[in-house]
């Protein structure tokens, strides 16, 4: 009897995300998403700057790795030309809240039908470890190391709200990694928000709070228990968009 | 065929359509807006893609994604916009996604001014963003040639997967000339594209990638693209020569400054002076061999470079000629289009201070 098989939509590519990180968790649930809802033929996906750099070799579809921040901007190219393909964009906080802001923003209100992962860690991790659009306050970076100020670094900008300000978005939801019943519930957001997609009905983003032991010099299980705690005080979670709800008509 | 009358930028994108261009990313400038405009109207026509992009780092982004899943995709711009894009444009052309980019010049640097230049040439031939790469760099002279040259833009982009340059200037860009229009390409004609990254369906997965992190995996990249560019080179060079057979005084330009060149030409050999032209249609690569092969021809005493900048593609000049000759440069800037007198007086100093040995 089978037990448990690997998803066919993660390559065998050894992950190079440090013991702890949850990023290898979010590649997992989106890539089972993928292949249960059987896209994985016609999907191409977008890999953005920073720590999940290398997902062009773990996802087991045609991949295009876009410049620091421009994966939406890729996307857009792709999708337009190509509507029928699932086209999904995979990013970190500094990539898409920082220097991406601008393509991030615009293909939201643009309305464009593809399916945005956020990785939220609150820091810049491939770098190591500097402040990022997403830091909390008083959280420390290398880059603010008595911890954010906000008279200094301002205050932590929360993008699923934003972009729940803009009419185009059909769905937008925070998620988290925190334990195991909040890996079930982004899994399902994730899959809800490619079968929105599949569907040809609009923009999905999902916010997937992720934790960063290294760079947040923690050990792993205590920071799930900061991501859970202190994270979801500034980013709290939930549904932020659903026109499927809107629209009277639960398609989830 | 009969010929109609349009405006250097409608050239450009019929240039374009007409050879199966259906992805256009574009963002407002002057002297260019006519491109983004046309392209709104004729896109849907055609079954393609345009999108107003929110910058014009969005827009070579754009191109990026849809060139990168197979699809024929250009942009256009001026001066301060291309350079917004050459982040964009060393991704692309290390990932070897072919594309067409338009510049239509104007004058800089800095928010510069919106009348014609050339200041722009360095930037387009010798790479422009970070990076060991090249663009294949094709110089209009007429509204004709804007047309033909975004239509061969596209052919030479896939050929090498190396992306193309239409580097126009804004006198070209906004000039009204006839032109005979190319026939329409067939999509079905095009070759497809095995790289492309449009979803995989059964076969093997493709990755369009520019990071290369071991040194010895990017090191062969790199030189694997240095070969393309000695190919190009080797097979691409384009130049015209006009009345350059009997020449004492060869003028040299591209662009908007070669039809007055022509022009005053044809004025110095009424006043008994002979002298012709060279103009490169290609910038990059630039044709070496046919600029040597003129400045050896032993009747020639000097060569004049004319250019709407300081002094860009003179050294490509000078490099070419390798002190077989003197070569003398004038440019204006800011806007300023020399006249056909600036450069018969500027062509009669020329020959003197060679004759002299100055």
């Amino acid at each position: 009897m089978k037990v448990f098989e690997k998803t066919k939509m993660l390559t065998d590519a050894h992950m190079h995300y440090c013991p702890g990180c949850t990023h290898g968790i979010v590649h997992r649930i989106l890539a089972e998403s993928i292949e249960e809802l059987g896209l994985e033929e016609k999907c191409i996906g977008i890999a953005p700057v920073g720590c999940a750099v290398f997902a062009y070799n773990y996802f087991n579809c045609d991949m295009q790795e876009a410049a620091h921040g421009r994966a939406p901007a890729v996307a857009t190219g792709i999708k337009r030309c190509l509507p029928d393909r699932t086209v999904f964009v995979y990013q970190g906080d500094g990539d898409l809240a920082s220097i991406g802001m601008a393509e991030t923003v615009h293909a939201a209100a643009r309305g464009e039908k593809f399916t945005v992962i956020f990785i939220n860690n609150s820091i810049y991790g491939m770098t190591g470890g500097q402040m990022a659009p997403t830091t909390l306050v008083g959280q420390k970076a290398t880059t603010c190391q008595s911890g954010r100020d906000p008279a200094v670094n301002g205050y932590p900008i929360r993008i699923c709200e934003l972009l729940a300000t803009l009419d185009a978005p059909y769905y937008i939801e925070r998620v988290s990694t925190q334990d195991v019943k909040h890996v079930l519930a982004a899994k399902k957001a994730i899959k809800k928000a490619l079968k929105f997609q599949s569907e040809g009905r609009g923009y999905t983003f999902i916010e997937v709070l992720v934790s960063c032991p290294t760079n947040w010099h923690m050990q792993p299980v205590e920071a799930l228990r900061f991501m859970a705690e202190e994270c979801t005080k500034t980013f709290p979670l939930g549904v932020f968009r659903d026109k499927s709800q809107e629209e009277g008509n639960a398609h989830a | 065929m009969s010929k109609i009358l349009l405006h250097g930028t409608e050239a450009i994108c019929e240039g374009a359509l007409r050879n199966g261009c259906r992805a256009f990313f574009g963002y407002p400038i002057t002297p260019q807006n006519e491109v983004p405009e046309y392209m709104s109207v004729k896109m849907p026509q055609l079954g393609g893609v345009f999108v107003q992009a929110e910058s014009e780092v969005a827009a070579i982004n754009m191109v990026y994604g849809a060139a990168g899943a197979g699809v024929r995709a250009m942009t256009s711009s001026s001066s301060p916009g291309v350079s917004l894009k050459q982040e964009g444009i060393s991704y692309v052309a290390c990932a070897r996604i072919p594309c067409v980019i338009v510049n239509v010049m104007r004058a800089g640097p800095g928010l510069g001014g919106i009348q014609p230049a050339q200041g722009d040439y360095f930037q387009a031939t010798k790479g422009g963003g970070h990076g060991d790469y090249h663009l294949i760099v094709l110089a209009p002279s007429s509204v004709q040639e804007a047309c033909d040259f975004t239509y061969q833009a596209f052919d030479l982009s896939d050929k090498y997967r190396v992306p193309a340059m239409i580097l126009a200037d804004g006198m070209i860009g906004q000039l009204m000339e006839p032109v005979e229009l190319p026939p329409v390409r067939s999509l079905a004609d095009i070759p497809k594209k095995e790289w492309a990254t449009d979803g995989r369906f059964g076969e093997k997965r493709r990755v369009l990638n520019s990071l290369l992190i071991e040194p010895d995996v990017l090191e062969p990249h790199v030189n694997a693209l240095a070969a393309t560019y000695e190919e190009i080179k080797k097979n691409e060079a384009r130049c015209e020569r006009y009345k350059t057979e009997d020449a004492e005084i060869v003028l040299t330009a591209y662009g908007t400054v070669a039809r007055i060149c022509k022009s005053a030409a044809d004025h110095l050999r009424e006043q008994g002076i002979k002298a012709g032209c060279i103009r490169p249609i290609t910038v990059f690569p630039f044709p070496e061999r046919e600029y040597a092969a003129v400045a050896a021809q032993p009747q020639v005493k000097a060569l004049l470079d004319v250019e709407l900048s300081l002094g860009q593609m003179v050294e490509d000049v000078r490099l070419s000629v390798a002190g077989k000759k003197p070569v003398f440069f004038y440019g204006r800037t800011g806007g300023n289009v020399p006249s056909e007198e600036e450069i018969v007086e500027q062509a009669k100093k020329a020959l003197a201070s060679a004759k002299e040995g100055v």
